[in-house]
């Protein structure tokens, strides 16, 4: 009993179980001579390659490279979609004219429209923050839109009882009530916009964890390229992490499922 | 001071609810109407809150028509209907918001303290029982003092003891302004405890059957050998209020 319950306390023992195990194991296991960690580097190696590259500043500078295009990225994808998924949901003849043009450009794939954004925006930094945006456009709008058109008609009317304006309906009741949606859509949009930023950094970066990947394959340094996974799991992490700690505490008041344990 | 002339609603589906249904209703009354499932009590509620409008005939309030939900007409749900997202006291302070804050604040205790809620103002609605939050539901609707009270079965999902207390609980509220009240109810005991006056309305479509005015006096016990009487008439009339009518009687007078 009790030593359950502590161990289950320590989220963070539990969440590194896993993954602290493979990696000594592996460690181990070069170590020990069994493999050979040519192609895939032990978890020591990689620490000393990141470390290398954070001596320099080299880390640092990747690293913001990235952040500062993700950011940009995300914030226009998270405006637009908010906006259009926001209009669509609401008015129902944005939705019918609006709607079926969005829903036929999300089935191509995003990274299909770089030769275009290249050619269009040139290839330094302006097409790849559009490319990061339109990768969270979609995922946002959707989720919004979606949310909107599902609000609870109950509640709706209770506001309308009440003789809500737009305005008031709009802040009192469609807001909070697709929140719980929207941080989901939110999470899923910077989730692809980790994954687009990568795709945008292949298209010719100088700077930037995706840049860093290229660079170690070139150059044949597996470590360096685990080294740049690894700090795009860790920032992918602590962004999502953030932002699902700031949502948290706009919705204590769900009245959710609370998973077993 | 609620005036229903005539009034149809026929769905978008082509199902008619409502066929040429007359009722007046005075200030401070207290209502009840009954009828077997699907006899168009919601929809009548529905079409004198304004939420939804007849498609033929008229609805006044006060010699005004009703064509959007007013200020003075409250309502009360099968369902709670609070916002999962406010706290008790924010939920109640929604039908009060344009006054100012110190006025709201003020009215929203004791509206809370008015249902015997007073200590749950900070809770969230999932905290709540099923009878606490009708209550909560009961003082959102009362704090902005409406002249008329709409209330669509509201104990129905309660357990028979929580739903006598919250009866008698209501009449307590009602001496208070004296609202006009119009009580939608499956349950006859429910319909005679409160009501002046009973309206037994039938289905397909529907229509007002019949009117009763329960002579009884206040606080009427349920057990009284009077009671029971009246019980067994309405019960006697709702089963004819069931039985399809023949051809002649197809549109009988409304009221007795
Ligand atoms: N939104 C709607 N669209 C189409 N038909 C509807 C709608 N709402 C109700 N009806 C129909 O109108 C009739 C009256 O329904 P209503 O809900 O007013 O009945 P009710 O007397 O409240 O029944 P109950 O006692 O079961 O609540 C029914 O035949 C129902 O099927
Ligand atoms: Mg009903």
């Amino acid at each position: 009993m009790f030593r359950t319950a502590f161990f289950l306390k320590g989220n963070w023992v539990l969440a590194l179980a896993l993954p602290l195990a493979l990696a000594g194991g592996w460690e181990l296991a070069v170590a020990a001579g069994w493999a050979n960690g040519r192609l895939l580097p032990t978890p020591s190696a990689v620490y000393t390659a990141l470390a290398a590259l954070a001596k320099t500043g080299e880390l640092a500078a990747h690293v913001q490279a990235t952040l500062a295009r993700v950011a940009v990225g995300f914030a226009l994808g998270v405006l637009a979609g908010t906006f259009f998924g926001a209009v669509v949901g609401y008015w129902s003849a944005a939705r019918r004219f609006l709607d079926p043009t969005l829903q036929a450009l999300r089935n191509i794939p995003s990274i299909a429209w770089v030769p275009m954004f290249i050619l269009w925006f040139g290839i330094f930094e302006t097409s790849k923050i559009i490319l990061i945006a339109v990768g969270v456009f979609f995922p946002i709008y959707l989720g919004l839109s979606d949310a909107v058109r599902g609000v609870d008609r109950k509640l709706v009317e209770v506001g309308r009882i009440f003789r809500f304006s737009h305005r008031e309906m709009i802040l009192r009741v469609l807001l909070p009530a697709t929140l719980p949606t929207y941080v989901s859509s939110l999470r899923s949009g910077l989730g692809l916009g980790w994954m687009f930023v990568v795709a945008a950094e292949f298209m010719g970066a100088e700077q930037g964890l995706g840049f860093l990947l290229v660079d170690g394959q070139q150059t044949g340094r597996p470590a360096v390229i685990l080294g740049a996974i690894v700090a795009f799991a860790v920032l992918g992490k602590l962004t999502d992490w953030l932002l699902a700690a700031a949502a948290a505490r706009l919705l204590v008041w769900q009245d959710a499922f609370k998973p077993v344990e | 001071m609620l005036s229903i002339q005539n009034v149809a609603k026929r769905y978008p589906n082509g199902t008619l609810a409502l066929d040429r249904l007359s009722l007046s209703v005075e200030q401070s009354e207290i209502l009840a109407l009954v009828g077997g499932s699907g006899c168009g009590k919601s929809t009548l509620l529905r079409l004198i809150s304004g939420l939804d409008h007849p498609t033929g005939g008229t609805i006044d309030l006060d010699g005004a028509p009703v064509r959007q939900p007013r200020a003075e007409i409250g309502v009360v749900f099968q369902e709670p209907r609070l916002m999962p997202w406010l706290t008790i006291d924010q939920n109640v302070a929604f039908g009060i918001r344009h006054l100012p804050a110190a006025e709201q604040k003020k009215r929203v205790v004791e509206a809370l303290a008015r249902v015997g809620l007073a200590a749950y103002a900070g809770h969230w609605p999932r905290e709540l029982s099923g009878g606490q939050a009708q209550r909560v539901a009961l003082a959102r609707a009362l704090v902005g003092r409406p002249k008329a009270l709409l209330l669509d079965e509201p104990y129905s999902a309660l357990d028979a003891l929580t739903r006598n207390d919250l009866q008698e609980h209501l009449l307590d509220l009602w001496a208070d302004d004296r609202p006009t009240l119009i009580l939608v109810t499956h349950d006859i005991e429910e319909a005679l405890f409160l009501a002046d006056r009973v309206v037994v309305m039938r289905p397909d479509p529907g229509r007002i059957l019949s009117e009763f005015r329960p002579h009884l006096a206040r606080p009427r016990d349920r057990l009284s050998g009077e009671f029971l009487d009246w019980k067994n008439r309405l019960l006697a009339e709702l089963g004819k209020a069931q039985r399809p009518l023949g051809g002649d009687e197809k549109y009988p007078a409304a009221a007795i």
